[in-house]
């Protein structure tokens, strides 16, 4: 990517400070995002997904790192530049359910934060400009939802209305939580399909987070996708490659789980076997030492695992495909050596 | 396994009553569980799945009614009863014993302020007497058997567990009486991926072992693709399409089915369409005429050619008929339903 990023995670930790000892939500994750395009961030619960994207949000300060936007460092201390960057960065919450205020209408909802940045003279503009949203989002006739409550509305309505909320102020960047698991598959890919045509349309990036690795593939395919473990980062690059070709073990075993809609394939999938030692996640209290998904591994290393914590790296020299993971790097540098010496003999 | 099914529902009717009049979640389900099987609901929100789930116990809550039907048991000795007849006391020793619910959300399934073992113990006083310590014993085989540990899962609060962890306790409580027949609703719904592999593997590990027959609910296809025996597709408080989920993943027979099954991404392999089916369910209280389908779907509004849907199905509803030997659809063009789900593997 030659451009500049919107936003760049450089380093970023968070630690919050519980009764119970320090909690290391989010380690050393670094993240750049390019005008216009999509970044997936998937990981299992707990892994720092939505800390990542608070951070990303400007809505927690990071422990540690650099938050940057359009190369400018977004807790330097410039009010005006901050307030741009809040501005621009609009979330958009986990559960469609919850974010919404049940006591306002749709209107009501979308007016509130245009008056307040005044982009609206008045009433009747303010309905122009609700109206053209809700357009946007494929509301219509927007007549039809700009008086009505989130109770009167279906799990798919509410969300679209909480999508053209965060468009009231012309964001560059949305950040979508997770927004789509709790509705049926039909009404999330129209969702999807939706947020795609207004980041082809506006030219709104998006940091699109889930837990399914499927719909990341399917949103995000011509972007890139970080795969969250505990706070870090373990496999990073151009989604297609990620779930084409898999490298961390992790990924591999998130991949593996997703049951297909065709029984047969599943039957086939699974006589395969698990791809986890074990099913429990450790605590973030108590990480294991080393690389912390060494006790799941299936093709851990005694003594090298365990021991020393592994950075990411990119597969070879000129690839964007990075994996924390020791091992594996080996095995592609192994991979990578015979076929240079075979070409070698027969030349 | 015998030829008799272990629950026979007949044209089931379920009602609620609202300020505007009863509405009809489930307007007449017919299907047979046999020993062993598992059966997925599946549609869309509001479609009747919960309602469906619930009436096969008789745990509807106090608005809803059964003014219609036959929920038929059959208990481990060969005889038969209708649950609908049957009264309180009876029903009471039923649940639990015969048949047992995992309810929707376990977040909300477990009380907040007890602690697994009072709720597990609450729930084996109140149907067989039992002395404590063989309770205490029944509570770890369970808990053993869901892959938790019991001395850590015992004394902690709900709020204490992750996840995965509360639905696997409510699956071991419902697993208490040794229950011939189990009902989850969204057994995996909010979890994440590989939490939901672990329930699904529980369950499919549970089954071999214990051979209960099982129906559950869900919204996602591939979840029926991978824990089903036999799949129903409900629609609009309908079931429209029931057979083996090999044969209806492979060649669904309903415009409806194929189209939940065309709008899922697939995890391996780059699928050449997905697509989201047009338009919502519609509202149970102001059905369209003739097929509640009708409006949404691209059959009928091509045979109809241009003037909307076809004319028969504006005009009929159709009947749940057979297509297959264990294959049935209510569609008047299941004939005509084209399906491809073509999936691309490059580099395999
Ligand atoms: N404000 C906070 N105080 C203390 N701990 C927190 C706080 N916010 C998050 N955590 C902890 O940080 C970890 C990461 O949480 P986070 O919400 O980022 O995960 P996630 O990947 O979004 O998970 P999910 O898929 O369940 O939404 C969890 O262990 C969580 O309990
Ligand atoms: N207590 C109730 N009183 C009135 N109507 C109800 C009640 N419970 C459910 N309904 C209605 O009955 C219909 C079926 O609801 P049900 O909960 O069975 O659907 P579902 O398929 O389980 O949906 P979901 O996937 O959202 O859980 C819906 O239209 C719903 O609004
Ligand atoms: S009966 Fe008609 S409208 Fe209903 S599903 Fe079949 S073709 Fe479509
Ligand atoms: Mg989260
Ligand atoms: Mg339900």
């Amino acid at each position: 990517m030659a451009s500049e990023p919107l936003l760049s995670l450089e380093s970023v930790s968070q630690v919050f400070t519980s009764r119970r000892g320090e909690i290391p939500a989010v380690r050393d994750v670094s993240l750049d995002l390019a005008a216009g395009t999509v970044l997936c961030l998937v990981g299992e619960s707990g892994s720092g997904k939505t800390t990542t994207a608070r951070i990303a949000a400007g809505l927690n300060r990071p422990t540690g790192g650099t938050v940057r936007f359009a190369g400018r460092d977004v807790w330097g201390g410039d009010r005006t530049a901050f307030r741009e960057f809040r501005r621009s960065v609009q979330y958009v919450h986990q559960d469609p359910y919850a974010s919404l205020n049940p006591i306002r209408t749709v209107f009501a909802t979308l007016a509130g934060p245009m008056r307040r940045h005044r982009l609206v003279a008045n009433r009747d503009e303010a309905w122009q400009k609700a109206s053209e949203l809700l357009e946007r989002v494929d509301l219509t006739p927007p007549e039809n939802f700009l008086t009505k409550y989130p109770h009167q509305l279906s799990g798919g309505q509410r969300q679209r209305v909480a999508v053209a909320r965060a468009l009231t102020l012309g964001p560059k960047l949305i950040i979508a939580d997770e927004s789509t698991s709790m509705l049926d598959v039909s009404i999330r890919i129209s969702l999807l399909a939706m947020l795609s045509r207004l980041s082809t349309d506006l030219g709104v990036a998006f940091l699109f987070i889930t837990h399914d690795l499927a719909l990341a593939k399917y949103f995000g395919r011509d972007g890139d996708i970080a795969v969250m473990y505990l706070g870090r980062v373990v496999e990073y690059g151009p989604t297609r490659e990620v779930i084409g070709t898999p490298r961390h073990p992790y990924t591999r075993a998130l991949l593996a789980a997703i049951p297909e809609p065709d029984p047969e394939l599943n039957a086939r999938k699974r006589s395969a076997g698990s791809l986890l030692r074990s099913m429990d996640t450790p605590s973030l209290l108590r990480l294991p030492t080393g690389c912390t998904f060494h006790p799941r591994c299936p093709s851990w290393v005694e003594g090298e695992c365990d021991v020393s914590v592994p950075r990411l790296e990119a597969l070879d020299a000129d690839a964007r495909h990075e994996v924390a993971c020791p091992p594996v790097l080996r095995q592609e540098a192994d991979a990578a050596v015979p076929a240079l010496s075979e070409q070698d003999g027969t030349g | 396994m015998t030829d008799e099914p272990v629950l026979a529902v007949r044209d089931l009717v379920v009602e609620y009553r609202t300020p505007a009049g009863p509405v009809r979640a489930v307007r007449g389900a017919s299907f047979d569980l046999y020993e062993g099987e598992s059966l997925a609901l599946v549609g869309e929100s509001g479609c009747g799945k919960t309602t469906l789930g619930l009436a096969l116990l008789r745990l509807l809550p106090r608005l809803g009614s059964t003014p219609h039907g036959e929920v038929r048991y059959r208990r481990a000795d060969g005889s038969t009863v209708d649950l609908l007849t049957m009264r309180k006391e009876q029903l009471r020793r039923f649940r639990w014993h015969e048949a047992a619910m995992v309810f929707q959300g376990a977040m909300n399934a477990l009380n907040p302020v007890l602690r697994v073992q009072d709720q597990m113990y609450d729930t084996i006083r109140a149907h067989r007497s039992m002395s404590a310590s063989a309770a205490r014993k029944r509570c770890h085989e369970v808990l053993d058997m869901v892959r938790l540990e019991p001395r850590r899962v015992m004394p902690s609060y709900p709020h204490e567990l992750s996840g995965g962890m509360r639905q696997r306790v409510l699956i071991a409580m419902a697993l208490l009486l040794s229950p011939r027949v189990l009902v989850l609703d969204e057994p995996t719904t909010a979890l994440d991926i590989l939490t939901q592999r672990s329930i699904v593997d529980v369950l499919q590990e549970l089954r071999r072992e214990l051979g209960f027959a099982m129906v559950f609910v869900t919204h996602d296809l591939a979840l029926a693709a991978e824990l089903a025996d036999r799949v129903a597709t409900m629609y609009a408080g309908r079931i429209v399409e029931l057979g083996d989920s090999r044969d209806v993943f492979a060649a669904p027979r309903h415009p409806y089915t194929a189209g939940l099954i065309r709008a899922v991404p697939p995890a391996v392999g780059e699928a050449t369409e997905i697509s989201s089916i047009p338009g919502g369910p519609p509202s149970l209280a102001a059905l369209p005429p003739g097929c509640p389908f009708s409006v949404r779907c691209g059959l009928s509004a091509e045979v109809g050619d241009g003037d909307g849907p076809a004319g028969v199905c504006v005009q009929a509803d159709p009947e749940l008929t057979r297509t297959g030997e264990r294959h049935e659809v209510a569609c008047h063009y299941s004939d005509r339903v084209e399906f491809t789900r073509e999936v691309v593997v490059d580099g395999v």
